[in-house]
């Protein structure tokens, strides 16, 4: 069975002005979104208080929250764990004043799921406290550290390995894309105020590592491609390498969309965050790989001398007495 | 296809057996179970023990699964599922008393035939299977403050048993800025800055500034050192915790230094946070000090606010009676070596019998040496953490109380093993005992991290994850085999031990599986099938090309080799740095995903090339199913 066209000659770097620009403005448009709407920190960001709540009913997250405010709880993040009877409350600890009172200024976690049990209990007696976390501002502070450590690292290590096993060019262009990729993915998470916790920053290093994963492949290609040819016209032979890895390229993307959309729908919610995100970032690399990658390349001028000697004649002329 | 090597297919057989064998302790999932062990005071466990427990139970309609008395002494009840284990525990705790520690736990059904090769099933992360986590910050300052404080009465005895002479020592304004030493003259201060280089060499000596004719020498700890000490700090705090939790009960904690400054302490299963927290948050010690001051002088002192210049001012704990005490400290909890509780045989009240070790014992012998018919004072120093908001933001502060439990007359001369009497009741002795026994945590400790997680919030993420898991499979499994045909059925095959050799691998190295973990499997197993993709897209591309089938196999695994490395060695180097990634649940995530980038560059391609090989060896092709 095949579903694509495997003689497909789509002139994708014809288009390149439009992608490009596309891809420019999607960047502009996300670091904007990221600089005024912001992320929508979770609690492993933040610090706070949170709690999971169980109705044996369904509840409105509106309900909930008149609950909470009738208590007291003003200030507390209700929102709904997929499915209508499972809501989770996330707070500061200075938003329930008696509580930090009764503890003189001390976090009192039990104390706080206390008064938040009572308090949903009080509108709705079959709310039930399933799990409560309480983290420190401090340990926040260090997990941002580290995900920027480690995105750099990421970026940086990938960049290494290609400028040795291909160019500087293809080097230059992955980490170019990877980047426009981390930023849109990113972008998308501010504008539709997903909740951004461990597991998100988890899912957004993962997406790093599969749209590389997609890049390469093309590169690949692309070197292959090249190599054998006897006239390289750059941009003949980048279009060439696209059409030929598309069907690869879309299949692929779409059997991870499998995985990761079982994971969204049957996971539950810890899982939930982290396969929307790769679903986006799946999507944004798949893009980027076809319409991004590529014209890239093109205007930093790769040419055929650039892959000849580097890793064809070397090992021939190492074996040589 | 004579080009697939014999010993590949052998080598393809014996991982998939490994892959079996290691993955098969998962099938045999642990069952609730509640551990009894007898504490220190209480008759051991043995069959009346048990047969009272299990009276106890059938009593009160709770089924147990089995009730036995362990190889090494505990008693073990298993149930059904954790709701009755709770009840079972509850009805054992009643019906035993006060003598024995009741901890949750799961009790491994894995055949031994199977851990006696080493094959043991993955421990599940508390996300998993319900418990407590806490993170704990070791307050790294009260070290610097600690061993500046100690220097300087360092110092100062050196000078007085050089007989040199010196106008002040004291610690220099600001943590880490060491000790300032003033001396009348310059040579003065020459000859003591050699000695004190001598004798301490962990201390960088160097001249300060010449104020108001004072020189001044400063001495600060080397970065090495305080190092060294940071590290030390960590570790001694390890082992304090762990003593204390296993004093819980609780069975396989995970006690574990995450970062430079913080441990990870996780409690699986159902306990009680509350009581758990009370245990390891504490930070309780002793400090044995020598008098400071008559009974005068002090309740002058308690006036006035003029305290003596080598003394402080205490309060007894319950009395409130104010008392001087030196500001040396003869010996700390941290060379307590073991302490009991017990009653004292003269007066019969609550006491504590304290053994040293032997620097603390050598101090304390030198002391009482010289003191006997002095007094000598414990304080008890508590610490507990504040938080306070400050202009919006979480400040920390760290609340010390210090009380003295005990001032009396040293009775005779004495060193290692001693008693600590006038406690005010039989269970705060016990509980001294306890903590002290645990030992002092060398530096204060924070919690800046709690969870807990209800066991059947465990189970549903355990149901959830494992049928995301099984859909996510299958359905891929069915797209390879609808586009692939016959390719896609082996490549089926592949990813299906993909998964295999995956758990079995995490099993023996011992990863932890959590959400997030279950999450990097899911993700594995889509991006394992590409390697396949890659290669049955080429075999298509050669077909068409018109290559015969023989060749189209060869060259599209040739081909597809140098891309499928490529790809997965940047894909290496993005689960390499989840890896470094100093929190758990990422660190996790990273982890499955490396293992899984290995496991399938193997199974994608090798395994997959040898059942080819099987397949269409020898058999004259006119068509390929691909």
């Amino acid at each position: 069975m095949e579903i694509f066209n495997h003689d497909s000659n789509i002139h994708f770097l014809g288009m390149r002005k439009y992608t490009i620009a596309i891809a420019i403005f999607l960047m502009v448009a996300s670091v904007a979104l990221i600089a005024t709407k912001g992320l929508n920190y979770g609690l492993d960001f933040t610090g706070g208080v949170s709690m999971v709540v169980d109705y044996d009913q369904p509840v409105e997250i509106a309900d909930v929250r008149a609950a909470l405010e009738k208590g007291g709880l003003d200030h507390a993040v209700v929102q709904a764990l997929g499915g209508t009877r499972e809501v989770s409350i996330r707070m500061q600890p200075k938003d329930d004043p008696a509580a930090l009172q009764a503890a003189d200024g001390k976090v009192n976690l039990d104390r706080i799921a206390a008064d938040v049990t009572r308090t949903l209990q009080a509108a709705r007696p079959d709310a039930k406290l399933k799990s409560r976390d309480y983290v420190g501002s401090e340990v926040g502070a260090e997990l941002r550290s580290d995900g920027t450590v480690a995105a750099i690292f990421v970026i940086l290590g990938i960049m290494a390995y290609l400028w040795i096993r291909f160019e500087r060019r293809f080097a230059i262009a992955a980490v170019a894309t990877e980047v426009h990729d981390v930023l849109v993915t990113l972008g998308i998470l501010a504008l539709v105020q997903r909740e951004f916790d461990m597991t998100v920053l988890a899912s957004v290093l993962a997406v790093i590592g599969y749209s590389i994963n997609d890049k390469v492949v093309v590169f690949d290609r692309i070197r292959e491609l090249f190599r054998l040819a006897r006239k390289a016209e750059p941009e003949e032979i980048l279009n060439r390498s696209i059409n030929n890895t598309l069907s690869r390229t879309i299949i692929t993307s779409l059997f991870t969309g499998i995985t990761m959309g079982a994971l969204y729908f049957f996971g539950g919610p810890v899982v939930h965050g982290f396969a929307i995100t790769m679903l986006i970032g799946i999507l944004v690399g798949t893009l980027s790989s076809i319409f991004v990658a590529s014209p890239i390349l093109l205007w930093l001028g790769v040419s055929k001398k650039d892959l000849m000697p580097v890793t064809k004649e070397n090992p021939e002329l190492a074996r040589r007495p | 296809m004579s080009d697939f090597p014999r010993w590949k297919y052998a080598l393809v057989a014996l991982v998939m057996l490994f892959g079996v064998i290691y993955a098969l302790p998962n099938v045999f999932q642990p069952i609730p179970a509640v551990q009894v062990t007898a504490n220190r005071d209480a008759p051991p466990i043995d069959q009346a023990v048990r047969q009272k427990a299990a009276a106890a139970l059938q009593q009160k309609h709770v089924v147990a699964g089995e009730v036995i008395v362990s190889k090494d002494g505990h008693l073990l009840a298993t149930f059904a599922n954790s709701d009755v284990q709770k009840t079972g525990a509850d009805v054992i705790k009643d019906a035993l008393g006060d003598g024995y520690t009741v901890a949750f736990k799961l009790q491994p059904t894995v055949p031994r035939w199977l851990t006696a090769i080493g094959a043991n099933s993955m421990p599940l992360g508390l996300d998993l299977q319900g418990g407590v986590h806490f993170l704990m910050q070791v307050d790294q300052d009260d070290v610097i403050d600690k061993q500046e404080t100690s220097y300087a009465d360092d110092i100062r005895n050196l000078m007085r048993e050089k007989k040199l002479r010196y106008v002040s020592a004291n610690r220099n304004a600001g943590r880490g800025n060491g000790i300032a030493v003033a001396f009348r003259t310059d040579a003065e201060r020459n000859t003591a800055a050699d000695a004190m280089a001598v004798a301490f060499p962990d201390l960088n000596v160097t001249n300060g500034p010449d104020t108001d004719g004072h020189f001044v020498v400063t001495a600060k700890v080397k970065p090495d050192k305080l190092r060294e000490l940071a590290a030390n700090t960590i570790k001694q705090n390890l082992g304090t915790l762990r003593n204390r939790i296993n004093a819980l009960g609780v069975s396989e904690p995970l006690i574990q230094q995450q970062g430079e400054d913080k441990i990870v302490v996780e409690l699986a299963g159902v306990q009680d946070p509350a009581e758990a927290k009370k245990l390891i948050g504490a930070t309780a010690t002793l400090e044995y000090r020598a008098e400071g001051g008559s009974d005068a002088q002090a309740a002058e002192a308690a006036r006035t606010g003029n305290v003596p210049p080598d003394a402080r001012l205490y309060y007894e704990r319950g009395t409130g009676r104010p008392i001087l005490l030196s500001k040396r400290i003869i010996a700390t909890g941290n060379e307590l070596v073991d302490a009991t509780s017990s009653f004292d045989s003269q007066s019969g009240s609550p006491s504590v019998s304290v053994t040293l070790n032997a620097t603390g014992a050598k101090k304390m012998l030198d002391f009482t040496t010289g003191n006997v018919g002095k007094r000598m004072g414990v304080v008890y120093v508590e610490r507990v953490v504040d938080t306070k908001v400050v202009d919006g933001k979480e400040v920390r502060v760290p609340k010390i109380t210090q009380e003295v439990i005990n001032y009396a007359v040293i009775n005779g001369v004495f060193g290692k093993n001693f008693q600590t009497t006038g406690l005010g009741s039989a269970k705060e002795a016990s509980d001294l005992a306890l903590l002290l026994k645990g030992g002092a945590l060398a530096a204060p400790t924070d919690i800046v991290e709690e969870r807990v997680i209800g066991a059947s919030l465990g189970q549903d993420n355990i149901d959830k994850g494992f049928k995301a898991v099984m859909l996510g499979l299958a359905l891929v499994l069915l797209a390879a085999a609808i586009y692939y045909k016959l390719f896609g059925l082996v490549a089926d095959v592949a990813l299906f031990f993909n998964l295999v050799v995956l758990i079995a691998i995490m099993s023996m190295i011992g990863v932890t599986l959590t959400m997030p973990g279950v999450a990097g499997i899911v993700l594995t197993l889509g991006m394992a099938i590409d390697a396949n993709v890659l290669i049955c897209e080429r075999i298509r591309e050669e077909l068409r090309n018109g290559c015969t089938p023989h060749a189209a196999i060869r060259a599209g695994y040739e081909k597809a080799w140098s891309t499928i490395l490529d790809a997965n060695v940047t894909h290496l180097i993005a689960a390499l740095a989840l890896t470094t990634m100093g929190t758990g649940a990422i660190k996790g995530f990273g982890v499955t995903l490396m293992i899984g980038i290995l496991t399938s560059l193997f199974t994608s391609v090798t395994l997959t090339h040898a059942f080819t090989a099987l397949i269409h060896g020898h058999r004259k092709l006119k068509t390929l199913s691909v």
